[in-house]
């Protein structure tokens, strides 16, 4: 027996003796402050946390709502407005960065979903420590690194113009290790009792990983899919970098920039004139609002592709 | 049907663990043979080796042979997913697909591989829920969720899902070890009957359970922890209980270790 637990039996002792002598009824006030204690801390940490959230919805909402109420914030681009006029829209920041996001999740999605079921259903041994590793790499590396690298593959390597799809090129790099480390806890939270069963029954395992493993996992692949949308929405250095702003309506991702809204924001945010510190805070209430949408979205697809029980 | 399984000096690996060590036995046809044994003693792993379910574990693997009928099932050009389709399993704990209905659950096996037919399917579906004594609880709602249902109604569940497929063979391990009673009884009627169109392998930790559906009766032990498992004897379950040859059988099936 070492010391500690020599005097954890005598503390014990004491305690069934204090016990014994004050009765039930008696509460130890130190544990009962400790208690409190503990309570208020907690709470304060949970305030201390909620301050700068409600503060920034206040702010953007307050600032920028108002934008989101006039028709024509949604139908019209800025194309021929000046930061003196007030007027125009964002529609085409709008759904520039609905393409581009939409772009790069076409090609991030089933390269990060493959990459976790090779991790969790075929990796063995030093590959798949590999690239484990590399994917922890790729979480770590800031956005504007990206960037460049895609800068320097795209324009100074291959001495390709700069388009809209170097930009989801960059994206992609910054969301494939999110949809890869999200998949992966989730195809690992599928039992490997559905897996045995299916084998047993004589299904090859692609098929099983198809029709069991995936559709089991799929409300929690949804929603780290959508963590990684969420991300890459409100990224700016790849915009800055390889796409920047431009004030019309511009869809074609391979026939020059298009404009999104946090280049929207960037480009009017020095600006003291009223018109365009309106037009700044209105496209960040509207990114906030997007994101918003589509994690609601998500969550309904989530639900709807549940297991129900 | 049924078909007879042969195990010949047969030793399972798990990396350079030896789980179980020189292993021969006959496992007879339309029958119920009862793997007992105190835990840790291979009776799991073995089982596992019939129908190839061991390999899914990494560093699984078996010296010796097992033959079904006279086909070898470790033979070189033989595909693990081929024996499993004739070799059914049914698991300790019931494991219905989550994502799909009670009668998508039974005819998972079918359409998985392939099968599209839906007028095959959904008779294919009945006279497995029939054959498995649920047919009558589950025909009004066989697009509801296999999950809700109750504990003894999955496994029988899973094993109309198991014979679905039509196998030679039915493994069973300890398919009733998360049940209470009555559901256990309604396993054990159904073994009883399904015994006689397949070959069934039982492992169990009851002995009562061994007693009352298995025919033959193995028994299982190891020398110590982390010590290869054995088979000790094997013979009729009559015999098995009334008058082993070894004397540790006896000492286990009386309750005096295990």
């Amino acid at each position: 027996m070492t010391v500690a637990d020599v005097s954890a039996d005598s503390n014990l002792n004491s305690m069934r003796q204090g016990g014994a002598a004050s009765g039930l009824s008696h509460r130890s006030r130190a544990r009962a402050l400790r208690n409190e204690l503990a309570r208020v801390v907690m709470w304060t940490a949970f305030a201390i946390a909620m301050v700068p959230l409600v503060w920034i919805l206040w702010s953007v909402v307050s600032k920028g709502g108002h934008m989101l109420l006039d028709s024509h914030w949604w139908t019209n681009s800025q194309r021929g407005i000046t930061n003196r006029v007030v007027g125009g829209g964002a529609v085409h920041a709008i759904e520039g960065t609905i393409i581009e996001a939409l772009m790069t999740a076409l090609m991030a999605v089933p390269v990060g979903v493959m990459t976790a079921i090779y991790l969790v259903e075929y990796g063995r041994g030093r590959l798949a420590k590999a690239v484990s590793f590399m994917v922890d790499i790729l979480t770590g590396i800031p956005s504007i690194v990206a960037a460049l690298f895609i800068y320097a593959l795209w324009v100074t390597t291959f001495g390709f113009q700069r388009v809209a799809f170097a930009v989801c090129l960059a994206l992609m790099l910054l969301m494939i290790p999110v949809v890869v480390r999200s998949t992966e806890e989730m195809l690992k939270l599928v039992p490997n009792e559905l897996r045995e069963a299916a084998y047993a029954l004589g299904v090859p395992k692609w098929t099983t990983i198809m029709r069991v493993v995936l559709p089991t996992a799929f409300s929690g692949i949804v929603t780290g899919v959508l963590l990684g949308l969420a991300r890459i929405m409100g990224e700016t250095a790849p915009l800055l970098i390889l796409g920047p702003y431009t004030k019309d309506i511009a869809t074609n991702l391979f026939g020059g920039l298009i404009p999104t809204l946090p280049t929207m924001i960037n480009q009017d945010r020095t600006e003291v004139l009223q018109p365009a510190v309106d037009r700044v805070w209105g496209a960040a209430a509207t990114l906030i609002l997007l994101i918003l949408v589509l994690n609601l979205a998500g969550r309904l697809i989530g639900r709807l592709g549940a297991p129900k029980t | 049907m049924a078909k007879r399984i042969d195990v010949k000096d047969l030793n399972v690996f798990y990396g350079a663990f030896k789980a179980v060590e020189d292993v021969t036995m006959t496992v007879e046809p339309r029958s119920v043979t009862a793997f007992i044994g105190p835990s840790g003693c291979g009776k799991s792993t073995l089982l596992r080796t019939l129908n190839r379910l061991h390999e899914v574990i990494p560093g699984g693997r078996v010296e010796g042979s097992v033959h079904l009928d006279d086909a070898d099932i470790y033979a070189a050009n033989v595909d693990p997913v081929a024996v499993r389709r004739t070799v059914g399993m049914v698991f300790q704990r019931p494991n219905p697909f989550p994502t799909m209905s009670i009668g998508d659950n039974v005819a998972a096996g079918l359409r998985l591989n392939g099968m599209k037919n839906k007028k095959v399917l959904a008779e294919k579906v009945e006279a497995s829920l029939r054959s498995a004594n649920l047919w009558n609880e589950v025909k009004d709602r066989l697009n509801k969720p296999g999950a809700g249902l109750s504990g003894g109604q999955q496994q029988r569940l899973c094993i109309a899902r198991a014979i679905a497929v039509e196998p030679q063979v039915l493994l069973m391990d300890e398919p009733c070890s998360a049940l209470d009673p009555i559901s256990t009884l309604a396993i054990e009627d159904l073994v009883s009957e399904l015994k006689s169109t397949y070959t069934i392998v039982i492992v169990t930790h009851n002995m009562q359970q061994a007693a009352r559906v298995s025919d033959r009766t193995a028994f299982f032990n190891l020398a110590a922890t982390g010590k290869p498992g054995r088979l000790i004897e094997m013979g009729d379950t009559q015999k098995m209980f009334s008058n082993p040859t070894q004397r540790t059988t006896e000492d286990y099936i009386s309750g005096r270790f295990g």
